[in-house]
């Protein structure tokens, strides 16, 4: 009976205890040359991963990542620049495998609208900051004698309440 | 008038993201239409030694679906698309996207085969050269060999007979 807990915490803390071990066995790519693993990571950071979309080609653990990664290098390993192996990826799955879009009128509303809307909220808070400076000016006009013997009467109402 | 602008922005906001319900982020819009379709020559799933090119279909229209006996929604899909095409003269091409020649063979043999050729990438290179990210895909290709439409994702009935079938007859015409 008591046996049963223990059994489930010891299988739970060895699997615990492996589990960093899992994910370690797959993460080694092929490619023996490190200078061109070190390039094809470097691409492969900045490069979005279609199947799991908020991952890099580096982070994932997907299929499709892991071909690419060797793809990289392959083209690497035929002479291909950075900027050729961009290119390829580019004509093959569109502007949206770059994590950094190129500016252009597509990308336009993407790369300056957040600048805009800041223009826009600085415009709109130096109106109405002006407008209420306006309203407030106005208010410290000095009282008609009407108004100012009104005052007065309340506030010695006041007083004499007291 | 200036504090109903509060209202309108949060209306904007509220159709902006009433539109995103309805749009699936899956769908990546491909570079490749309008391109010609990338250069291929590969072994059918049934004989290694017969292989199809891109350049023995010039003068064709027709339909590269790629596919693979380990994909879930090829299922849905397949019996439509052997429907369609006993329906309709149509020249599909099966591409067996990272699979096993066995597994596939059984697959087409469980489930019937629409392909004029089923083309065997066993290692999924000519897949990346027509940017597929999941399967299944479908690319259309014209008589010139440009890819003139993609299906992301299985072919439902209705894209079927109302996207597939007037773009074909389209194509068709065309010289």
């Amino acid at each position: 009976m008591f046996l049963k807990p223990l059994l489930t915490s010891t299988a739970f803390a060895v699997l615990l205890a492996l589990s960093p071990l899992v994910p370690a066995g797959e993460a080694i790519p092929v490619g023996a040359d490190p200078v061109l693993q070190a390039r094809m990571m470097k691409l492969a950071t900045v490069l979005r991963c279609l199947v799991c979309q908020n991952q890099t080609i580096a982070d994932s653990h997907a299929d499709l990542a892991q071909d690419l990664r060797r793809q990289i290098i392959e083209l690497m390993q035929q002479g291909k620049t950075d900027d050729q192996v961009m290119d390829y990826m580019v004509q093959r799955y569109g502007d949206f495998v770059l994590y950094r879009p190129p500016v252009k009128s597509t990308t336009a509303l993407l790369w300056f609208g957040p600048a805009a809307l800041v223009l826009l909220g600085g415009f709109a808070f130096y109106r109405s900051a002006r407008h209420r400076n306006r309203a407030g000016a106005e208010e410290d006009q000095p009282l008609t004698p009407e108004q100012q013997q009104r005052a007065d009467a309340l506030l010695l109402d006041e007083e004499g309440s007291v | 008038m200036s504090r109903f602008w509060p209202l309108a922005v949060f209306v904007a906001l509220v159709g902006f993201l009433y539109v995103g319900l309805y749009r699936d982020p899956r769908e990546v819009p491909s570079p490749l239409i309008g391109k010609p379709a990338p250069q291929f020559q590969l072994p059918t799933v049934d004989n290694p030694a017969k292989t199809v090119t891109r350049d023995a279909m010039l003068g064709h229209v027709y339909l590269v679906n790629v596919w693979a006996s380990w994909c879930v929604s090829c299922r849905e899909e397949h019996p439509l698309l052997v429907e369609f095409a006993r329906q309709h003269p149509v020249e599909i091409l099966g591409l067996d996207y990272k699979d096993t020649r066995p597994e596939a063979m059984a697959w087409l043999g469980q489930f019937g085969n629409p392909y004029q050729s089923a083309l065997f990438d066993a290692d999924g290179r000519v897949g990346i050269d027509f940017g597929v990210y999941g399967v299944p895909e479908t690319f259309v290709v014209d008589k010139k060999g440009v890819i003139r439409y993609k299906q992301i994702g299985p072919f439902t009935p209705e894209a079927l007979n109302n996207k597939l079938l007037p773009l074909l007859q389209t194509l068709n015409s065309e010289t």
